[in-house]
């Protein structure tokens, strides 16, 4: 019998929910080792821009939107990861990771990304606060969602590094760009279709692939951007730091000594990407029982 | 106000036509066994008794009733489970398991909703709306807290304390059983539970999401049964803790039965909360916050808010809003979708109910009810509400846990604080004013387990419940419902 | 300035209301019923820039012949249209029920003089127009000068003479909250308002159901201190029948059935017509219906 002809995927960029292809029309080729295994998009700095316009469009509704539903959205992303296993653990393959390690790294990917979604409904029970003030007012401290936030993806873990720092933003409600890996960029498209079925609203997320020096420096200068999160390429973090000084732009490093240590699971990573608002409101009389706020 | 303004009339023109939900996709077996060790199994004392829906009195299914010999076979299967598979499993494994039966929850969320209406007589409107969806959410909410436990409670390594010995109400029979259940499980714990006797079904629907959810057997194990069954739970020498949603009167007969043991408790028990309304409150959102407050699942409910305190200024305008809103209230069958008092749980309850109307009406309280069909079958009261009403007054005192508020007025605000703390219960209170510095100093000084400010009846896994004083101790849902299956 | 003090409103409770108003379910007799009341208040609407003669005859046209091929249907309560349109409606409906309601006062925006605003009435009136539509002046109203927006619906009000019912737009879009609504709700009733409105449906938000309900509380309100009755109109927004119900159970639940009745409850809509007509059919003939086989106006 005749030998089928696969059908080759083209790998887009994601932007505002869709898959458009880099306004540059640029690409650089993927071997393992020297045969060519993909097309990449070289993203620009123009698929930046329009990156963050996507999502500080999509903010307000992700911040607004409840704890529950965050987490919801979230378990579902694993649902959907779990339905694609083979897929993913093919793509790591084919990019060079040995079998048995991809096997292992989907499966804790998976895990890991259940472990951040049920931290949407609790981080404020750990880390908010009621004041008890001197004063007669009722005073208490919740951790908001900062905005927009630039993620620069691990670049040798390409599919539970990524997990693993994108989660963590995601959770609290912020908005995610993300720079994804140079050497292992396909897992990163393909987590995009598991979160364009996940029902994570357009905007939420947005994957570039590209070389990510062109790319991080547009990212660091970005008025409009509120944190970047350099997750390695340490070799860059002075430069980040000092560009990112012109909106006083937070940034996070990376401290991580590999993806599959399990005390990457902990909720600071979270906070890190949240600000503290605290309120206060009048109490009319300090209760005579003691109890008062 | 004029009294010569004839009253609005809220019927006798387009009234609704029936919207029944249909029940032609449940699946209910015409006997249950006891869910024991991950298998339904006869009980060895071979009796059941029938279940039936108290809107028709028409038989549902023979429930089994559970013995000392079969108590015994669930609490050792609870045992082996917790020193066995549960406790070594891993935390992140355990809440996947949570996970799962939260998912299966909410995929089958139609059917238990039906199930619901049909065994305990609440609309499906409320079956569907609130208690399904907020049982499939403790899941979710426990689920994710398995492994993350060590952040909970700073400088203390958290175990589990082994087998929790579990009755629930007929009053919210699936969401009390995931009130129990989730957290019992998230903490690591293994769970014997008896749902109340007129209302099993939906517990034993969940038994079935446990075995599809393939929990490891005896980690949760159901077995009904009546009074000797709970007691005969509570008593049990292995059982290391015990959880109980009921009267208070029965919650000191437990209290009394473990008295000296090393058994750890909750109570959650009954209330006569009170809801109060300044007259700076935006006045038709809190008359429809005390209607939802004491008419919600006919008044069945622990925090109903079954003592309205109306400042005297607005006391004629709030009378006449409360009285109209009541109008537009629909009683009749649970399972129409515009049904908004369902039927009574019970004909005991009933009889309960009908006793505190007639005490209510010698002691000289005005009583005013809905004037509306009532069907033949089945067990009903309309909404009512009495006014004229004194703190010393027998219905401002007790619990009726009925559709039933009693309505007295205050002057000033030190004046509704002290009526509204002087109860022996604790368990929710309401406040209703526009002015933000009086809300707190209210819920300040209110002795209430749940406060509730310009809202009344909400509930959410991630905030805790529970009451003061003889409405019981501990708290369910939040950080701090963990606490009480935990040794630290 | 007169002191107004209105009731404040709970936004989420009046979400928790409507919320609960939304899940009736209207079925069978009573939806056939429901439908082709909520016909009978429909006011056929066009307040285009480019609206002509034709555009205004056709629709009038429409408004008398919603759907000849099933017979037994009611007719619109009315139409509504620009006050250089009147003498035309009138002319075209004379041997009809339906009234003809003319917007005025320098609709939409209401910024001109209170002269410009009572010409503009009085031409509407002159011509035939049984009802009047007028615009608050939001400005005004922000600005805290409720006297002037009280003085100037009196003066509207007088212009209407004694057989012309006004229907007082207050633009809730522009309002910004429900507090705002329901203290301009008070101030129109009180300035003798036969009717309050939502909106201008040029402006979104148009019509809402929490909007609503807050006005038709102000006017339960009204009518027990005074035993008189005011209407209530939303428009805008409305486009399909479903919504259509919705706001009926909440006029029903809220003020009685009195109010069930196009003298007193209106829908300012122009496709709303069709997706009611396409829904009775359905109920009547079990069929889901296809919208070209009723004829656009």
């Amino acid at each position: 019998m005749a030998e089928r002809i696969n059908v080759l995927k083209t790998y887009k960029i994601f932007i505002g929910g869709k898959f458009p292809r880099t306004e540059s029309g640029r690409f650089y080729q993927l071997n393992n080792p020297s045969k060519a295994i993909a097309n990449v998009c070289l993203s620009s700095r123009k698929d930046l821009r329009n990156a963050v316009v996507a999502a500080r469009g999509a903010f307000e509704k992700w911040s607004g939107s409840t704890a529950y539903n965050r987490s919801q959205i979230l378990y579902r992303m694993a649902e959907m990861m779990e339905g694609r296993k083979d897929q993913f653990i093919s793509e790591l393959v084919l990019q060079g990771v040995d079998r048995k390690e991809a096997t292992l790294e989907v499966d804790l990917s998976i895990d890991r990304v259940i472990y951040f979604a049920g931290w949407a409904d609790k981080i404020n029970q750990v880390f908010g606060s009621v004041n008890p003030v001197a004063t007669s007012h009722f005073n208490f401290s919740l951790m908001e969602p900062m905005g927009v936030v630039g993620l620069v993806a691990p670049e040798k873990s390409g599919l539970l590094g990524l997990v693993s720092s994108l989660c963590p933003i995601l959770v609290s409600g912020n908005c995610a760009v993300v720079l994804a890996s140079e050497k292992l960029p396909l897992c990163s498209i393909t987590l995009a279709e598991v979160l364009v079925t996940s029902d994570v609203p357009e905007g939420v997320v947005n994957i570039l692939t590209g070389k990510k020096e062109e790319i991080m420096v547009h990212l660091a200068k970005h008025m409009d951007v509120n944190a970047i999160y350099l997750t390695d390429n340490l070799e860059h973090k002075k430069s980040v730091q000092e560009e990112a000084i012109q909106n006083l732009k937070r940034v996070v490093v990376g401290k991580q000594k590999s993806w599959d240590d399990r005390t990457v699971e902990n909720p600071y990573i979270i906070t890190d990407f949240m600000e503290i608002k605290t309120t206060w409101h009048p109490v009319e009389v300090i209760s005579a029982t003691g109890s008062g706020y | 106000m004029n009294k010569e303004i004839k009253p609005l009339k809220f019927s006798g023109k387009w009234d609704f036509d029936p919207a029944p939900e249909s029940v032609d996709h449940i699946s209910l077996k015409d006997q249950y066994g006891l869910f024991i060790n991950g298998k339904f199994e006869n009980p060895q004392t071979s009796n059941y008794f029938p279940s039936i829906n108290p809107a028709n009195e028409e038989h549902l299914s023979m429930i089994a009733e559970a013995g000392e010999k079969d108590i015994n076979a669930a609490v050792s299967a609870a045992r082996k489970a917790f020193d066995g598979p549960w406790s070594k499993m891993s935390a992140k494994e355990r809440g996947k398991y949570i996970f799962r039966i939260a998912r299966l929850i909410q995929e089958k969320s139609r059917e238990l909703a039906v199930i619901e209406t049909l065994d305990g007589g609440k609309p499906i409107r409320e079956s569907r709306d609130v208690d399904v969806p907020i049982a499939a959410a403790h899941f979710f909410y426990y689920a994710g807290w398995t492994d993350k436990l060590n952040y909970a409670f700073p400088n203390r390594d958290p175990k589990p304390v082994g087998v929790a010995g579990q009755v629930i109400p007929w009053n919210f029979p699936l969401m009390m059983a995931a009130w129990k259940i989730a957290p019992a499980l998230a903490t690591g714990n293994t769970v014997v539970l008896k749902p109340a006797e007129t209302t099993s079904l939906t517990a034993l629907k969940l038994a079935e999401i446990i075995q599809e959810a393939d929990l490891p057997k005896g980690v949760v194990n159901i077995i009904t049964g009546a009074g000797a069954t709970g007691a005969g739970i509570v008593n049990h020498q292995d059982i290391d803790k015990i959880a109980f949603t009921g009267s208070t009167g029965v919650g000191k007969i437990i209290m009394k039965a473990i008295a000296g043991s090393n058994k750890k408790s909750t109570m959650e028990l009954g209330g006569k909360a009170a809801n109060i309304i300044f007259e700076d409150a935006p006045l038709d959102q809190a008359v429809e916050g005390v209607i939802n407050g004491i008419y919600f699942n006919q008044g069945h409910v622990c925090c109903a808010g079954s003592r309205l305190f109306v400042q005297e200024s607005v006391y004629d305008v709030v009378l006449r809003k409360l009285k109209d809103r009541i109008q537009s209230l629909i009683l009749g069958n649970p399972l129409d979708k515009n049904t908004d008092i369902g039927a009574i749980n019970s004909k005991e309850q009933l009889g309960t109910i009908n006793k505190y109307l007639k005490i209510g009406q010698q002691e000289g309280a005005d009583m005013f009810q809905l004037e509306c069909p009532i069907p033949k079958k089945g067990f009903w009261c309309p909404p009512t509400l009495f006014t004229n009403v004194s703190q010393s007054h027998v219905i401002a005192k007790e619990e009726i846990f009925g559709p039933v508020l009693a309505i007295q007025t205050f002057r000033t605000i030190d004046e509704v604080i002290t009526k509204a703390n002087n109860t022996p219960f604790g368990l929710s209170a309401g406040v209703w004013t526009d002015k933000g510095s009086k809300i707190f100093n209210l819920t300040s000084q209110m002795r209430a387990g749940v406060v509730w400010a310009n809202t009344y009846n909400k509930f959410d896994p991630t905030s805790p419940f529970g009451g003061y004083k003889e409405s019981g101790h501990g708290r369910e849902g939040g950080l701090h419902g963990l606490t009480p299956y935990l040794n630290f | 300035m007169g002191a107004f003090i209105s009731p404040k409103v709970d936004k989420v409770g009046i979400e928790d209301r409507v919320n609960r108003i939304t899940k009736r379910s209207i079925k069978k007799e009573a939806k056939l019923e429901g439908l082709k009341m909520a016909l009978n208040m429909v006011d056929l609407t066009t307040l285009e820039g480019m609206d002509t003669v034709n555009k205004v005859t056709q629709m009038c046209y429409k408004a008398q012949h919603l759907h000849d091929e099933f017979p037994g249907l009611p007719t619109v309560a009315a139409v509504c249209v620009y006050p250089n349109f009147v003498k035309i409606a009138v002319n075209a409906l004379k041997d009809s029920p339906i009234k003809v309601a003319s917007v005025a006062t320098a609709f939409p925006s209401g910024h001109s003089s209170l002269d410009v605003k009572i010409a503009d009435t009085k031409m509407a009136v002159d011509a035939g127009a049984h009802e009047v539509d007028m615009v608050i002046s939001r400005g005004k109203f922000h600005m805290g000068d409720f006297g002037f927006v009280y003085d100037e619906i009196a003066a509207i009000k007088q212009a209407c003479g004694t057989s012309v019912r006004l229907k007082v737009i207050l633009e809730t879009g522009e309002l910004g909250n429900l507090d705002n609504v329901r203290l301009a709700s008070d101030i129109a009733i009180a300035a003798g308002a036969d009717f309050i409105k939502t909106s201008t449906g040029k402006i979104k938000p148009a019509a809402t159901l929490p909007v609503t309900l807050v006005m038709l509380e102000a006017i339960k309100d009204h009518y027990y201190k005074t035993g008189i009755m005011v209407g209530m109109k939303p428009a805008g927004g409305i486009s399909n029948s479903k919504l259509a119900l919705q706001y009926l159970v909440m006029v029903k639940e809220t003020l009685g059935v009195k109010w069930l009745d196009n003298h007193w409850f209106r829908f300012g809509a122009s496709s709303l017509a069709n997706d009611l007509l396409m829904q009775i059919l359905k109920q009547s003939t079990g069929a889901y219906q296809s919208a070209n086989y009723f004829s656009k106006d």
